[in-house]
């Protein structure tokens, strides 16, 4: 079943065409991956979806649950259940563990907000009272960042790179909470031009100038996005343009 | 109303219960209400000896040398009425090796055109600690002018940790004005949070000199404004000993119509020393708040989570011998 539709998106960002035409279906309670490279549109397709400031002045649309959902703020499509996790969480000065996890957990208790730090790998006792700021390495953020999201029982998550900048441990950590996240029935869209984390997902869409150019297994993906895109510079793409042929 | 009473009413305005404060033969109180001293509770080592002015109180407070105070002395002052004068002047030495913590609850809950001034003089002994927490709470009128003015001295080895936080009520006009000194190896801390609204003014000067070898400094100033608020922050930094080291660090968020206006100054004068600073005037930043909304929290939600936190920062921070903060109430705790 359908639980998210973009439909002929395009958006233009400094007169330049990020999104071109874009038109994906994601399936509820799924593992999306989108990858494709650098400048595909990924990350802008995430920002669309979750309506950050810039990216809703676009052509199409974007179905939630089969309603659009181009008009509503960020925190109105929170509170329907569409979250992101950025490639570069934000930090907090003085802000603690404890408030970040609260804030997306408001009917529910501290316990939980123990519970998913354990989730992500992280001691309660050593975080909660720990500030969000610079003092936390990029895993423990990225991992604070999920542990909020697991929070939030979200019925959507985009997750922005979620590999970028952690270690091995941290890496583990944030796929056991993709597993989390499936057994809640959330729906997922990755956004990643890594192998490894394509391997985790169901789907794949691969972007390239922010068209999809193909769709399906993880692994047909994977060998076509590995042996085609990364020596390709978008180069095929361009010139397939150029001859008119259809790209989907 | 009765002495009793005002003394309710005061502890209640900040959120403490006078009960579980009396009932704790360790922990020290000095009471002001007005020109009154309510209430005082010594334990061994502090010596207060105050004296009734027209319009406040004069107090000398020492911690003899070498007494460790185990728990912070807890101060509260204030005035329950709507209008009136206070007038604190201070003289407080804690002498060498001493060490002691002091909690100051500061109200005026129902100002409506109240005047508080306090002048104090502190010596902080050789190898002495004082840290002193000022917690405000003021009512939502906004008629009040708090004048906090104060030199410190801190001797050789000496540490000394001040923090006054405003961030309940509204502020009224606020003029804090701290001049330290430093000396060989001492360590001090200064830091100010204040949450401005309506047509609130702030003032802040803090004036620390490093002037002994190996002394160490930090200002720290966080301001948060809001509707027509206003506020000057001058933090002025000077090293002048072999191996002085010190931080400015000033942040200042504003809304609305508010204006902030922060004018570090760092000043060294002698090769071996080393003072940096740090700035940063603007709007809530675009990605938290993306972030908190991204979570459910409504625009107003999330800036204010992200004012709370900036506020609270010095609270999560390096705390004082002895003090603590448990969720949002001052606790009193074993060193």
């Amino acid at each position: 079943m359908t639980i998210l539709e973009l439909k002929n998106v395009t958006l233009c960002l400094d007169g330049k065409r990020i999104l071109n035409d874009l038109s994906i279906e994601f399936w509820q309670g799924h593992i999306h991956a989108l990858i494709g490279p650098n400048g595909a549109g990924k990350s802008t397709t995430a920002n669309v979806i979750m309506g950050l400031s810039g990216y809703t002045d676009f052509e199409g649309d974007v179905l939630y649950q089969g309603r659009s959902i181009k008009g509503l703020t960020i925190d109105q499509r929170a509170r329907l259940g569409i979250t992101l996790a950025w490639q570069e969480p934000a930090r907090f000065e003085g802000l603690s563990v404890y408030s970040f996890i609260k804030a997306a957990a408001r009917n529910s208790g501290d316990a939980k907000v123990r519970e998913v730090l354990r989730q992500v790998g992280l001691d309660p006792e050593k975080y909660l009272s720990r500030s969000v700021d610079r003092t936390l390495s990029g895993g423990e953020r990225k991992r604070i960042e999920l542990a909020s999201i697991l929070a939030m029982q979200p019925k959507l998550v985009l997750l922005d790179e979620p590999d970028s900048g952690i270690d091995v441990e941290a890496l583990e950590r944030i796929f056991d909470a993709l597993k989390l996240l499936k057994q809640q029935g959330t729906t997922v869209i990755m956004i990643t031009h890594s192998l490894a984390v394509l391997r985790h997902a169901e789907h794949a869409f691969l972007l390239c100038c922010g068209r999809l150019v193909s769709k399906g297994a993880v692994d047909k993906i994977a060998n076509y996005f590995q042996q085609r895109c990364i020596p390709c510079d978008h180069q095929e793409l361009k010139l397939r343009e150029a001859e008119g042929l259809n790209v989907g | 109303m009765s002495d009793n009473s005002l003394l309710q009413a005061m502890y209640q305005s900040v959120g403490i219960n006078p009960h579980t404060l009396w009932a704790q033969p360790d922990v020290a109180r000095i009471e002001i209400h007005a020109n009154q001293v309510l209430g005082v509770h010594l334990v061994h080592g502090l010596e207060v000896d105050a004296r009734q002015l027209d319009d406040g109180i004069e107090a000398r407070i020492l911690v003899t040398k070498g007494t460790r105070i185990a728990k912070p002395i807890q101060v509260c002052f204030g005035m329950i009425p709507d209008n009136g004068v206070q007038r604190i002047i201070l003289e407080i030495v804690v002498e060498d090796d001493a060490r002691a913590g002091v909690v100051a609850h500061c109200t005026f809950p129902n100002a409506r055109n109240i005047r508080h001034e306090m002048d104090a003089r502190l010596t902080i002994g050789r190898n002495a600690e004082y840290a002193y927490i000022e917690r405000h709470v003021h009512g939502a009128e906004g008629g009040v002018v708090v004048i906090p003015r104060s030199k410190v001295r801190v001797l050789e080895g000496g540490r000394y940790h001040t923090d006054f936080e405003l961030i309940r009520g509204r502020v009224g006009q606020i003029d804090i004005d701290i001049e330290l000194v430093g000396e060989a190896h001492s360590t001090s801390e200064v830091a100010a949070r204040v949450s401005g609204s309506g047509d609130d003014r702030i003032n802040i000067r803090e004036v620390a000199h490093l002037a002994g070898a190996y002394a160490r400094g930090v200002l720290q100033t966080s301001v948060a404004l809001r509707h027509r608020a206003e506020a000057m922050v001058h933090n002025t930094l000077r090293a002048s000993a072999p191996y002085a080291r010190g931080h400015v660090d000033c942040k200042e968020i504003v809304q609305d119509q508010a204006v902030a206006k922060a004018v570090p100054v760092v000043e060294v004068t002698h090769p071996k020393a080393h003072v940096t600073h740090e700035a940063a005037i603007g709007s809530v930043d675009s990605r938290q708040l993306e972030t908190l909304m991204s979570r459910g929290l409504s625009e107003d939600e999330a800036v204010d989570l992200i004012i709370q936190g900036l506020l609270l920062k010095g609270r999560s921070g390096s705390q004082p011998a002895g003090v603590s903060y448990q969720a949002d109430v001052l606790s009193v705790t074993s060193s």
